[in-house]
This record gives C-alpha cells, structure tokens and sequence, in this order.
C-alpha cells in the first residue's frame, strides 16, 4: 500500500515539492538579515551570546508625529550594590541610517538605573534597550515606534 | 560657539539618601551629517558625543551620543544623595569643545 502511494509522485512532484520546502527555510533568513541591524547589532556587542528578553520599562509613544524629537525613557529594576548593577544600557533603533543611538554608563551610586533623552526615527520602527549588569549579562527588551513625520533629513 | 550654555536643574536641598532627578539640556545643532542646507550641500555633522556627570570629582553618570540624538539634547537621570557637594557637568562637541557647568547640592 505505502508503495504504490509513493510511486504516484512523480519525479516533476517530487522536484517542486524539494523547492519548495528549501524556500521556505531559506526565506526567513533572508529577511531577518535585511531587516535588523538592531539585532545585528546586539548580537555584535553581546559577542554573540545573546540576551535575555526581559521586564524593563522602556517608555516611547506609540505613535510619533515629528521623528525628530521622540522622547525615550528607561527604568531598570536593579539592586545597584557594588556586586550587582547594571554597567551599561544602549538604544538601539532598526529603521535608522544607523542602528546606534545611545550608550549611558551607570554607577552603583545613582541611586536607580534611569534615563530619559530624546532621539530621532526616521520611520516607523523598533526601538531596542540593550542591558549589561557587571557580571556580564545582557537583558533587552523593545517597543515599536510608528513615525508619522521622520525625522532624519535629507 | 562659547555662547552655547547648557542649562541644568539639580535641587538645592535634599534629605540624606534621597533620589534626585536632574535634568539638563543644551542648544546645539546636532548636526547628523545627512542633513542638507538651503542650497542642497550637505551640512558636515557635527554633533555633542559625550555627556558626563561628576559628583566631588567622581564620575558617576555617562552617556555617548549618537547622530540620533536630537537637536538641544535633553537628558535626564537620578542620583542619590549621600553627602554635599558639587556636580560638573560636561559636554564635549566632535570639533573637541567642551561646555561645562557646576552645580552646589547641600544634603541634610
């Protein structure tokens, strides 16, 4: 029974059903790699290990009507002792020229690992938190951003 | 461009082990690089790259701006109060000029 179910498909079949399963595999790929250099970019400084989605408060409007002037806050739960703080927190955005957009550098003694700033989108977009704490592990969290005006120029 | 001057908020008086906020902002262009003038030619960038926060001469807040970062950068943090003293503050451009501003803090 099971080989004469095989025999009815034919060679032709059997070739577009191979396309087709290595296209589907291939494709994602593709578009992760043209699509984020957020992530490329996370992945650069993390030194290809990653990091771990996690809780943060990252605040952004969900819609911005002037891409040049978006205000982006962050809050970081940390105990902020002398063995555990965070180190160091990027901003990370994928639609922009360039994915970097901030690096802040915290001490145990301020007291909470906040900021606030404002940046340029150029477009729609994700807006990427990256986290180091002292000991070397990454955290990240991201929020997206819709433009309606960008707000890089040229 | 010494008539750049920044603008800081630090409260004067704050009770021990209190989370501050300060808040500073500065006029500058911020100039992406990608930006063009009225006649089309591309403004050169020139933008403030970094941003520092010293307490009694330790550092202890730093920030590295980027091209989007917006113009007169605005940028906030806390620190907690643990004795008097004072805060300087510095921003330096990519031409090498610093502006910087002092600010007293009295803790009780």
């Amino acid at each position: 029974m099971n080989l004469k179910k095989l025999r009815k498909i034919s060679r032709r079949n059997a070739l577009l059903l191979i396309a087709g399963f290595t296209g589907t595999a291939i494709l994602p790929s593709i578009s992760f790699a043209q699509a984020n250099q957020a992530l490329d970019r996370i992945n650069e400084i993390t030194k290809g290990l990653g990091a771990i989605e996690s809780d943060i408060w990252l605040d952004l409007p969900e819609i911005a009507e002037n891409g040049n002037q978006v205000q982006v806050s962050f809050d970081i739960d940390s105990p902020l002792t002398e063995s555990d703080y965070i180190k160091t927190v990027y901003i990370l955005a994928d639609g922009n020229p360039s994915p970097n957009v901030a690096k802040f550098s915290f001490t145990p003694e301020m007291g909470s690992c906040s900021a606030t700033t404002r940046m340029r989108l150029s477009k729609t977009q994700n807006v990427y938190l990256l986290a180091e704490n002292n000991n070397g592990q990454f955290l990240m969290t991201n929020a997206k951003v819709k433009v309606t005006i960008g707000g890089c120029g040229g | 461009m010494s008539s750049i001057k920044p603008r800081v908020k630090v409260p004067k008086e704050v009770s021990i082990d209190e989370i501050v906020e300060i808040k500073t902002l500065i006029r500058h262009p911020m100039h992406s690089g990608r930006m063009k003038d009225a006649d089309g030619q591309t403004i050169p960038r020139q933008i403030i790259n970094s941003f520092s926060a010293k307490f009694n001469g330790k550092e202890v807040f730093q920030m590295n701006l980027e091209p989007s970062i917006s113009t007169n950068p605005y940028i906030v943090f806390q620190y907690k109060a643990k004795e008097s003293g004072k805060f300087d503050f510095e921003w330096i451009d990519d031409t090498g000029e610093i502006y910087s501003i002092s600010k007293e803090m009295i803790v009780s």
